[in-house]
């Protein structure tokens, strides 16, 4: 998913950096040892690694939105638990990788600064809507499928901190994606119309979701330096075919179809072979024009706003007490 | 223009096994209690805590990467602080 931030150039003049240090901070990450905040690092490290975890903490942010919407509308109190226990995690997610990110330099209120200004950008799959309780289905199975493909090669990110959250984040996600299979294997075993309904979310989120994996290798010329840093470990092109041959099989077993009519099986590689994505609707995602881009902006701009008087009066609290605190201490002496 | 900052608190959790704190991640927040609170919500949502400590991160002192060297190199050569340093013979059991 959560790999888009890898996937834009770095656009700073490329600054001179110390030879001996830079051969010390390679060698390292060739060791497989651990970046730590404090120790030095290239300053395009330092920004594509800003980008990258503070775009992914946007998204698990941004994400609560499409399910959220359907936290009232659950169909039982089983599933009305569980999807509020997954979206607050999604919430969890975006507060560790949040931290994550201020270890490099960046304060939370910039990033958010950033997300609300339209600077800083967050997964595409986003901005398409659950329009039906079978998409909450779809998006556990496929959209938490995809990120945790995109997501366990992060666990070894050469960066200590974003690695750590990373494990958390994984290890919590599984649950995210059995619930959204079970919720399609439910529909699928229903009514034709349930059943119906679990095809057209299929129809709607396959095709957003494997652009959740970025460009194409042909087209993504920026991966030579993430590659060396040890921040991403596979290709776009590489962990996109992965999940496709991991999920094909399970949309069968649902009884369901794929709306790709040059999906095949190949026999002499042994994977699936699907049809060319829509690139164009990729990037209008992308610059903002997708079905619910200003929507979800709208928002969380809101919610940011309603929130700030909590914010400033927890602050006012505590200089109060602390004041008062301060002040019966000098009483007392 | 961003907001005033919220203070930031470094949170370390205990779980069940009764291995000492451990560091489990950061949290914003006004004041002690509430930061305790915060790290409830995002630190310990499945059972992993019995307790938790929040300590300002501004009251940390770490040691400096750059003299990782000579404050932890030392020890690489005294191996007589390990057991296996030692000869005891297999007849006599383990020790």
């Amino acid at each position: 998913m959560y790999t888009q931030g890898l996937n834009v150039k770095d656009e700073h003049p490329a600054a001179a950096e110390d030879a001996a240090k830079l051969a010390r901070f390679q060698a390292k990450i060739d060791a497989e040892d651990k970046i730590e905040p404090n120790d030095w690092m290239p300053a395009a490290y330092r920004r594509t690694l800003v980008r990258q975890i503070s775009q992914h903490a946007h998204s698990e942010i941004m994400g609560m939105q499409p399910e959220g919407n359907w936290i009232t509308r659950a169909p039982s109190l089983r599933r009305k638990a569980a999807l509020l226990a997954k979206v607050q995690d999604e919430a969890g997610h975006g507060l560790y990788l949040y931290a994550a990110a201020e270890t490099l330099g960046l304060s939370r209120e910039e990033m958010v600064d950033q997300l609300l200004a339209g600077k800083a950008k967050y997964s595409s799959i986003f901005n398409y809507p659950a329009l039906t309780w079978a998409d909450i289905g779809a998006i556990g199975w496929l959209v938490d499928g995809a990120a945790i493909m995109n997501q366990i090669p992060l666990c070894r990110c050469s960066y200590g901190p974003y690695a750590r959250a990373m494990i958390r984040i994984c290890k919590e996600e599984s649950f995210h994606q059995r619930q959204g299979f079970e919720i399609m294997l439910t529909l699928c075993r229903g009514t034709p119309e349930q059943k119906q309904m679990a095809q057209d979310a299929l129809n709607r989120f396959w095709w957003p979701v494997l652009m959740m994996f970025g460009p194409s290798d042909k087209e993504s010329l920026h991966t030579a330096d993430t590659m060396k840093w040890k921040i991403k470990r596979f290709s776009n092109d590489d962990l996109r075919q992965k999940f496709v041959d991991a999920t094909v099989p399970q949309g069968h077993y649902l009884g369901l179809t794929f709306p790709d009519p040059e999906l095949r099986f190949d026999e002499a590689s042994g994977h699936w072979r699907f049809g060319e994505i829509d690139w164009s609707e990729f990037k209008r995602v992308l610059a903002g024009d997708g079905p619910c881009n200003r929507q979800r902006m709208k928002v969380r701009t809101q919610a940011h706003l309603d929130g700030a008087w909590v914010r400033e009066a927890a602050l006012a609290n505590a200089r109060k007490r602390a004041e008062r605190a301060a002040a019966a201490r000098i009483a007392a002496e | 223009m961003s907001e005033a900052p919220m203070p930031l608190w470094e949170v370390f959790i205990r779980n069940r096994s009764g291995l000492p704190h451990k560091h489990a991640g950061s949290v914003h927040a006004a004041d002690a209690a509430m930061a305790l609170q915060a790290a409830r919500d995002v630190y310990t949502r499945r059972g992993e805590a019995v307790s938790i400590w929040v300590v300002p991160s501004s009251a940390i002192t770490a040691s400096d990467p750059g003299q990782k060297d000579e404050l932890f190199e030392p020890t690489a050569s005294k191996i007589y602080r390990h057991p296996t340093f030692y000869e005891v013979p297999d007849e006599v059991g383990n020790m």
